[in-house]
């Protein structure tokens, strides 16, 4: 069955617990400096967001049908069954579509490498902590419980309990839930995920379907337009085929 | 012989020596050193002008072939050498643009081997590849008859048509996928140029932009290599040309309208600036010009035009894959000059393989050996030359 985080911003303490686990569980340096960086980047997969007395944790969403995996030619992002969207760097070519297409904005680039790669979060998938069914590293980390790890279906219930419990805790909205047709990372906030930087205007369904609509016509087409072409070739050049018979036996008059 | 200093012989090699310098700085120091690109926008210059614009202007290679071998019209031969050069070389530039934009160029084979069908890229990749051999094919009589190898011109004439279709059906499809690279980017790219039809837009924009850089090319080289203007056939392009535009620009504003975004048409900013340069250069002037009589049949009117039309759209891809992406990502992209030097350098290349093809490759009917009359050409060749020659 399929893993999810669910992280609630209500019990987080801003401790950075699951930033350095984070580093340490993929081997990224970690230090004083580093843990005051506010944005993602290709040695930090996790942040940890404050803002009046408020946090907020910011991660790849390992969508349940990700744009990042979808765009990529060669495959190197992939979704697992188990949650995890995870990157294999020996087949990718670093054309970055990745990075365009994900609505979250969430890969990261090394780009003063030589021999670059795509870096996120990929739900402890690429460490082999999840894949071999242990928790992730942050959420073993967290000294709250504000970063759990489960069962996806389970947390979604027990999202929603939390917030029918104390509605007044919570703005009513489990962030992950339905965005891009779900993400394996869920959320809940008692301030406006917006504040934080998480965009408010994504749609419901699945990205990849919008090309994919698109992609799968072509199959079709390629027959189709070569019959059509064939066709108007076959057409047009038929009045010079008898125009050259009728030359030849004589029968037929110059027309210029 | 002497080697003479020109005007633009100085800025070709001033080029040259920058991007050689830009390239080794963009091999050895990698991405972050050799451009502005970021995290927060990781698709710059070398996509959206290298790769969207270059596809684009190559797309004279399809439209002129489909006009001449489908559609049978045979008093445009004559400039079917000239634009396959073009296209050709076009995508041969693309290719190693490509090269410099890829963090991991070594690995540009890999889609050959590692498939993911679901990935408009990997459709692009793939159309990428097998229209450059067409197009290499489609070129390979002109080389063969410099050499008078006559066995293998008759092998590649007998495939000609289905070459041909081949090559229309892999233009259509990826000239329209580079549209369709920006449909799963619904909340990136703004709403001027976000369209569900935005691969329908980039199709009918490569036909436009091929056609109008087939008027272009013809009138350049007819200044450059002081051949004789085929006007006729240009006031013909013309005339498609403007017919093509008109379909484009009643799609896109429909399109606008029903998005509702003609309110935001009006409303001064950044990006309604850069709809407006793309809307007036593309569309716009085009069609008013147009109704010009003086416009319509001179020479240097319908230069104007064309000149208006790639610009245009030239405009539409940078606006597609820069301007529209910076409201999203929050900040504004300026390519490093070290970008510019790589991508004039490519241009200059371009020019520069143009000029040498012109003279040593019977590119232009007149400049071909008078021996190669002699070579096993079929009716409908002969006659094609016959006709235009006629309509002089
Ligand atoms: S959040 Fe972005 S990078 Fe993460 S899985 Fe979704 S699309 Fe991919
Ligand atoms: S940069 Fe790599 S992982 Fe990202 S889409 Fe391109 S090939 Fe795939
Ligand atoms: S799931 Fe793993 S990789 Fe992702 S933030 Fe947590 S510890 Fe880091």
């Amino acid at each position: 069955m399929s893993k999810a985080l669910l992280y609630d911003a209500t019990l987080c303490i801003g401790c950075k617990q699951c930033e350095s686990a984070c580093a340490e569980a993929n081997q990224l340096p970690y230090d004083d400096k580093i843990a005051a960086e506010t944005q993602q980047s290709e040695k930090k997969f996790t942040v940890v967001l404050s803002k009046n007395d408020k946090f907020m944790r910011r991660l790849c969403m390992n969508c349940e049908d990700p744009a990042c995996a979808s765009v990529c030619p060669v495959a190197a992002l992939r979704k697992t069954p188990e949650g995890p969207v995870i990157y294999e760097a020996s087949r990718c070519m670093g054309c970055r579509y990745c990075m365009v297409a994900c609505p979250f904005g969430v890969p990261k680039y090394e780009w003063g490498a030589l021999n670059p790669k795509v870096q996120k979060c990929t739900m402890c998938g690429n460490n082999g902590r999840v894949l071999a069914g242990r928790p992730t590293a942050c959420s073993e980390a967290c000294p709250t419980g504000a970063t759990k790890f489960g069962e996806r279906d389970e947390l979604i219930a027990e999202a929603k309990k939390r917030i029918a419990d104390n509605p007044s805790n919570y703005v009513p909205h489990i962030y992950g839930l339905e965005e891009v047709g779900g993400t394996s990372v869920l959320l809940l906030s008692s301030v406006a995920f917006s504040d934080f930087g998480y965009p408010q205007n994504l749609p419901e369904d699945r990205l990849p379907l919008r090309t994919y609509k698109v992609l799968s016509r072509i199959p079709d087409f390629v027959p189709l337009g070569g019959i059509m072409l064939g066709g108007v070739w076959w057409i047009t050049h038929r009045r010079e085929e008898v125009a050259a018979a009728e030359g030849k036996t004589g029968a037929g008059k110059e027309h210029k | 012989m002497k080697f003479k200093l020109t005007f633009w012989r100085v800025i070709f090699i001033v080029t040259i020596l920058l991007g050689i310098y830009s390239t080794y700085v963009r091999f050895f120091h990698g991405l972050g050193a050799s451009t502005n690109l970021s995290d927060q926008f990781p698709w710059g210059v070398w996509i959206g002008f290298d790769v969207l614009c270059g596809v684009m202007l190559a797309a004279g290679g399809f439209t002129l072939t489909a006009a001449v071998h489908i559609l049978n019209i045979k008093r445009w031969k004559p400039i079917v050498r000239p634009t396959i050069l073009t296209a050709f070389l076009g995508y041969v530039l693309v290719c190693i643009a490509l090269m410099f934009d890829l963090g991991r160029p070594y690995n540009i084979w890999h889609p050959l081997i590692m498939r993911n069908p679901h990935s408009v890229m990997f459709e692009v990749a793939y159309c990428v590849m097998l229209y450059t051999t067409v197009l290499a094919l489609e070129f390979s009589p002109i080389v063969l008859e410099r050499f008078k190898l006559e066995k293998p011109i008759k092998i590649i004439r007998a495939v000609l048509i289905p070459l041909v279709i081949l090559g229309v059906i892999l233009s259509t499809l990826h000239q329209s996928s580079l549209g369709t690279l920006y449909l799963i980017m619904p909340t990136k790219l703004h709403g001027f140029w976000y369209s569900p039809l935005l691969p329908v837009f980039f199709f009918i924009s490569a036909i436009c932009v091929g056609l109008a850089m087939t008027i272009f090319e013809s009138t350049m080289s007819s200044k450059h290599f002081g051949r004789e203007l085929e006007l006729p056939i240009l006031k013909e392009l013309g005339r498609v040309l403007m017919i093509a535009l008109s379909v484009y620009g009643v799609l896109r504003l429909e399109d606008l309208y029903h998005r509702g975004m003609v309110g935001a048409m009006f409303k001064p900013g950044y990006e309604m600036y850069l709809f407006w340069v793309e809307a007036l250069l593309s569309v716009i002037l085009p069609l008013v010009f147009f109704t010009q009589k003086k416009v319509r049949t001179t020479a240097g009117g319908l230069y104007l035009v064309a000149v208006m039309v790639v610009l245009g759209f030239i405009t539409n891809r940078l606006n597609v894959s820069l301007t529209g992406m910076e409201t999203a990502a929050g900040l504004h992209y300026i390519p490093k000059w070290t970008e510019f030097a790589i991508t004039a350098t490519i241009i200059a290349a371009g020019f520069f393989l143009f000029a040498m093809a012109v003279k040593y490759l019977p590119i232009f009917p007149e400049h071909e050996p008078p021996k190669s009359e002699a070579l096993p050409t079929p009716p409908v060749f002969a006659k094609a030359t016959a006709m235009s020659h006629a309509n002089d």
